[in-house]
């Protein structure tokens, strides 16, 4: 039988090939480097994980009931951060996002700054605001609240920017030429075609958050962190068991009602 | 007759109907109620109120101040450790992730049963917060970098087989067909049909999620798990916040450079 013949495939550019090539050898060095300086002692790793296993592991799958009440009520202080905490990310997000929009405020220069601004707050950890606010504002849950409202303001201005990047101009020009003013465009040209999305937005940070408020008491900043670190020095595993199930409960059902609300928004 | 024509025609419609509004309205006080109970509640614990805690903000924020860039030839070598754990975790997690988000994907896995016990495991794994894993295997493994790149292996799996699940439920399905009906077997249709398909995405995914890691890494070591936290939390538990000032500047410092260099082969990527 005659065998088959592929097409010949096209010929790469020069640049794209040494591009390539440069890139390749980056990602190894990155992995040589890597791998000849992290230094695992894993002696004692296995040694201390048959030493630890049987008192761990069981004990995190049979939780401390009794403790549930207090579990619970941490539980919903960290709802509580994490609902104060998106709401005000989302009020501070909607100026900045306008900010940063290249179609809104004119000139890049602006718009330039805006996401200067954001990717900014982005870069700090969420649990690196929660150690200023400690040191701010005292150890509460107060603290908490405003790490979670500072680190989500970077995230959700950058997806707001991006949404009123993506909205449809034509009615907004449409309404320009009818001459119509700044104020009755932002009514009645943006706000209509942006608000269902930042909303959907905003209720999808709330379920970002909560997984991120349930560990900002690690540092002091209120909410069943707290608890968390308290169980771990207490070698209490029961109760960190119980922590662990109120977390995925509480997480699943919210993510759950979440997505259910977000569709009915879009 | 035309009495009722014109007050039909001069009567003004609303914009919204009036359940839309009445719904509207509820939504709103009930978002307020809640707001304003939270921020009640998670002020309780406060002293001296909102205005003292602002007014004190000011004064212990000056103590951060001037960092102490003295200190930097001495933890280079922990930044490193954050940045080589994070490089670890995100390669072990790519590679275990192809199964899983194989098994995850509704039109590769047909098997009902199989698709479902996959989803679920990794839904209840995504509901765990990373410094929870890593408290947990710290207690198991003892204090070291070991358990952080556990901690971030098992994180980031969890965000990677979704997002390439997803993205490999939304792959143009006729070339596995065609692929098929000419009698290639799973592994050739997954092989020749469904990677180079999804191999861009795949790269960006788990280039995006090497970000998240280096942003969860540097914070691991405040419960043990090595890495520049560790060193951080020595810092803070000695008031020493000069000290502590210039990790953060450098903590912020690197995410910038790294989701720079990510953001820009992600662009080339794509």
């Amino acid at each position: 039988m005659e065998k088959l013949q592929l097409p010949p495939k096209p010929e790469k550019s020069l640049f794209k090939k040494i591009r390539a090539i440069i890139i390749t050898i980056l990602v190894i060095a990155l992995y040589v480097w890597t791998f000849k300086n992290i230094d695992i002692d894993w002696g004692r790793a296995i040694e201390r994980s048959i030493d630890n296993f049987h008192r761990v592991i069981p004990k995190l799958f049979s939780p401390d009931w009794a403790a549930a009440g207090k579990v619970g009520l941490a539980m919903l202080e960290t709802v509580f951060i994490a609902f104060a905490g998106s709401l005000m990310a989302a009020i501070l997000a909607i100026p900045l996002s306008f900010l940063a929009a290249k179609n809104m405020m004119g000139g890049k220069a602006v718009s330039t700054v805006g996401k200067w601004i954001l990717s900014a707050i982005r870069a700090f950890p969420d649990l690196i605001l929660a150690i200023l606010f400690v040191v701010a504002v005292g150890p509460n849950a107060f603290a908490g609240v405003l790490a979670i409202a500072i680190g989500s303001t970077g995230m959700l201005g950058k997806m707001f920017s991006e949404i009123i990047e993506s909205i449809d101009m034509e009615v907004v020009q449409a309404m320009e030429a009818n001459g119509a003013n700044k104020i009755q465009i932002l009514f009645y040209g943006v706000l209509p075609q942006i608000t269902p999305e930042f909303l959907s937005y905003a209720i999808y940070r709330f379920e970002v958050d909560i997984r991120a408020s349930s560990i900002l008491g690690i540092v002091g900043a209120g909410g069943i962190g707290t608890m968390i670190i308290f169980a771990s020095s207490n070698r209490n595993w029961n109760e960190m068991g119980m922590i662990l199930l109120a977390i995925v409960i509480v997480v699943t059902i919210i993510d759950f009602a979440s997505a259910k609300i977000r569709r009915k928004i879009v | 007759m035309t009495n009722e024509t014109h007050s039909l025609t001069n009567k003004s419609i609303p914009l919204y109907p009036a359940k839309t509004k009445l719904q509207v309205t509820i939504i709103f006080f009930v978002v307020l109620g809640i707001y304003i109970f939270s921020m009640a509640w998670t002020q309780r614990d406060m002293v001296s109120g909102l205005s003292g805690a602002l007014g004190n903000m000011y004064r212990v924020i000056e103590k951060f101040f001037p960092p102490n860039f003295s200190i930097l030839p001495d933890i280079w070598n922990a930044l490193a450790q954050t940045i080589q754990m994070a490089i670890i975790a995100t390669t072990i997690a790519a590679i275990l992730t192809v199964p899983l988000a194989v098994l995850s994907a509704q039109n590769i896995t047909t098997f009902k049963p199989l698709y479902y016990l996959t989803r679920t495991i990794l839904n209840l794994l995504r509901t765990i917060p990373d410094l929870v894993l890593a408290v947990i295997f710290v207690g198991l493994f003892g204090i070291g970098i070991f358990p952080g790149i556990l901690a971030l292996t098992v994180f980031s799996l969890g965000i990677l087989a979704k997002l390439i699940s997803e993205t490999i439920e939304s792959v143009d399905m006729n070339p596995l067909e065609a692929m098929r009906a000419s009698g290639g077997n799973v592994f050739q249709v997954i092989w020749y049909a469904l990677v180079p398909q999804v191999l861009p995405q795949f790269t960006s995914l788990v280039l995006y999620v090497f970000e998240i890691n280096i942003r969860a890494s540097v914070v691991l070591g405040m419960v043990g798990a090595g890495g520049i936290g560790l060193v951080l939390n020595q810092q803070l538990k000695f008031y020493n916040y000069p000290n502590a000032m210039t990790i953060i500047i450098v903590i912020f410092v690197t995410v910038l450079i790294i989701e720079y260099i990510s953001n820009k082969l992600r662009e080339a990527l794509l």
